[in-house]
């Protein structure tokens, strides 16, 4: 966390121009105005300095400390010209802030005048209205990874919120057939809610390409489509894919690897190789194919979480 | 080998970018058998195909595979290129034939699966 913070300060410095950052409703001097009246600007806008402009152009800034040494030596009423300092740091809006925050670093400036491509005063910038603006864009970035960190962390302690007997939490996805364009959407998202749920990656991946196997088998295989409901349990998860299709005349033959009646199109998009339902075994530790001819088919799939069971107290171990 | 280095040994161009050319690829893999990608894709590998419908990007998706790569410059249709932006896939097209594609990326370093060992004897 620490390091990535660093980074995203780092990359907002080398990123940002000074111009958005700036302020523009500049304090200005005149270099014929009395200190006293410099004094009273000063302390009336609460700032520590400001530049002295005359004719557009930046000829000095006057600070605070300026301002004291002159209270000490009697000179408030000399013009702001004799005690300002003539030698002004000046940053273009075109820069970026790396630039400005090297200026104010390295000599210990308080504030930056800002100025366009002909040396005009169009800004200023000093600590404060930098850092007001990276913590706004900080913020907003940091908003959204956190709005994220909390939706993955109420989800993957839905077992320890909730409390019954044996809780658990079932998504339905319908399916449509021959919809192509749509094949896998169920899966995909299956795979990003288990995820946010605190499932094991490895896990993940297993039931990532089963549902996505057996999604497919709905679109390809059935005429009317069907639906696919994941039954997630602390300990567990069972994915069945239901459909009231055609039903399989020999549910043996199937399961052969090899074995596939899907059609040509199918195969041009590199499905239907008979590898599905093999595929499906393989990667789940029950797989249990039910069907008849006219009676629709029915897939069910299991996978045990073992050592990695959902919830917060299992993840950290803390609490036993 | 960087995704870098396989865009260079490749002359590849990148059509949808997600992971930056710096992410580090531990292996290839080509098929057109989507099938077969799922059975045997490995996390983290690129998938070379001929294929281009918008099925590749959620095999890729499903099977944990960030790179796809399009062989002799097969365009893949705008579907194909929007699920990429979706889900995160980075899709590269080569004007070498998957032959020739895979030969190149092999002999520049990046290995394969190796001998496929089917754990579960039945196929």
């Amino acid at each position: 966390m620490q390091v990535e913070g660093i980074t995203k300060v780092q990359e907002l410095i080398y990123s940002t121009k000074v111009e958005t950052v700036m302020a523009t409703d500049v304090v200005i001097l005149d270099p014929d105005m009395p200190l006293e009246e410099a004094k009273t600007i000063l302390k009336s806008k609460r700032i520590s300095g400001a530049p002295v402009v005359e004719g557009g152009n930046i000829v000095g800034m006057l600070s605070m400390s300026d301002v004291l040494a002159a209270l000490e030596n009697g000179k408030l009423n000399e013009p702001v010209r004799e005690t300002m300092t003539s030698q002004v740091k000046t940053v273009s809006k075109d820069s970026y802030l790396i630039e400005a925050v090297n200026q104010l670093g390295s000599r210990g400036f308080g504030r930056l005048p800002v100025v366009d491509e002909r040396g005009k005063l169009v800004g200023i910038v000093t600590p404060g209205t930098m850092m007001r603006s990276l913590l706004h864009e900080m913020d907003a970035s940091f908003q959204q990874k956190e709005a994220e960190k909390l939706q993955a962390y109420r989800a993957s302690h839905i077992f320890d919120d909730i409390i019954s007997d044996a809780t658990s939490l079932v998504l339905r996805f319908m399916v449509d057939d021959r919809d192509f364009s749509n094949a896998g959407k169920a899966s995909s998202t299956i795979k990003k809610s288990l995820q946010r749920l605190g499932v094991a990656p490895a896990i993940i991946r297993r039931v990532s390409v089963a549902v996505y196997e057996a999604e497919m088998n709905l679109v390809i295989h059935t005429d009317v489509g069907g639906e696919i409901i994941v039954d997630v349990r602390r300990d567990r998860l069972k994915i069945s894919a239901v459909d009231h299709g055609p039903g399989i005349e020999n549910v043996q033959k199937v399961l052969q690897p090899g074995y596939s009646t899907a059609p040509q199109w199918i195969r041009d998009m590199g499905f239907g190789a008979g590898m599905g339902l093999a595929n499906i075994k393989r990667c789940s530790d029950i797989m249990t194919l039910m069907s008849e001819p006219g009676g629709g088919t029915r897939l069910e799939i299991l996978f045990r979480f073992g050592q990695h069971e959902l919830g917060g107290r299992a993840a950290t171990g803390k609490r036993s | 080998m960087k995704l870098r280095d396989i865009l260079e040994t490749l002359s590849a161009r990148v059509l949808v970018d997600h992971q930056g050319m710096d992410e580090e690829i531990p292996m290839g893999g080509a098929a057109d058998l989507m099938s077969d990608v799922l059975a045997f894709g490995s996390e983290g590998m690129v998938l070379m195909t001929g294929l281009t419908n918008p099925q590749v990007v959620r095999t890729a998706e499903m099977a944990g595979i960030n790179v796809v790569i399009f062989v002799r410059d097969k365009t893949p249709p705008p579907e194909t290129l929007e699920l990429a932006e979706d889900s995160g896939i980075t899709l590269l097209i080569t004007g070498y034939t998957m032959y020739e594609a895979c030969g190149r990326l092999y002999k520049a370093g990046l290995p394969g699966l190796g001998l496929v060992k089917i754990e579960n004897n039945t196929w």
